[in-house]
């Protein structure tokens, strides 16, 4: 199935990509899909975005690792946030 | 309530007013309004450039504002934060609250930054003399938020 990665900040610079359109499986988690983009863009895609900090939301709402992805999905990643 | 990210700056006198107007069982408004500084942890801040999240900045914010309005007796409530690139002494980030006393305007007002300082999805670079450097979160801004925790 077909999703779209965002990535936003430090994220964005360090992997030098604001985003893909990208495929996983059915039924993937977030954790399976930083495997699979790991995999698909290089290890640094899965060392940057498996670190500690960083944060996830499908569809702008905050997710786990565990959330279960479906078609269509817009999956963010960025690290804490620093604003007002 | 109003919610805005935007570019442009913005007048707070219109805003309070405005906030002042929604009707007369307004007894008090509170406001903040945050500014760049010229300096960070020692070191010298030529300008700051903010980024965003469009469509879940603002749905963060309205999520803010709606718990704000549950929590106080909010009547009305603005937020107005800026993004792209900001020089020393310019305003960021306007936050203004209307309620019918003034506990509830300044305990809504100072909730909304707090939550929004760790909730929402700014991220702030400083342009230093050693180069760009994109802020890390501070401790005290999330102590200032885990405060106003509710005991679940």
């Amino acid at each position: 199935m077909n999703i779209k990665i965002v990535l936003f900040a430090s994220l964005r610079e360090t992997l030098d990509s604001d985003g893909l359109a990208f495929e996983v499986a059915p039924a993937s988690t977030v954790a399976s899909a930083i495997g699979a983009l790991g995999a698909s863009c290089g290890d640094a895609w899965l060392q940057v975005l498996s670190e500690a900090n960083v944060l996830t939301a499908v569809n702008h709402t905050m997710v786990d690792d565990n959330h279960v992805l479906v078609e269509g999905d817009e999956l963010a990643f960025f690290p804490p946030v620093t604003g007002g | 309530m109003r919610i805005c990210v935007q570019t442009e700056d913005f007048d707070s006198g219109a805003e309070i007013i405005r906030l002042a107007g929604q009707s007369n069982g307004v007894g008090a408004v509170n406001s903040f309004v945050g500014f760049v500084r010229d300096n960070n942890e020692d070191t010298h801040v030529g300008s700051l450039f903010l980024e965003h999240y469009p469509g879940m900045t603002e749905k963060q914010i309205e999520a803010i504002l709606g718990e704000a309005e549950q929590r106080w007796a909010v009547l009305s409530a603005t937020v107005i934060h800026r993004v792209g690139e900001l020089k020393p002494g310019e305003q960021i980030v306007f936050v203004g609250v209307a309620s019918p006393h003034r506990g509830d305007a300044f305990d809504a007002c100072e909730f909304i930054i707090d939550y929004l300082k760790t909730r929402a999805t700014f991220w702030k670079k400083e342009s230093t003399p050693d180069g760009f450097r994109w802020l890390e979160t501070r401790q005290t801004d999330v102590e200032s938020a885990d405060k106003w925790k509710q005991p679940t």
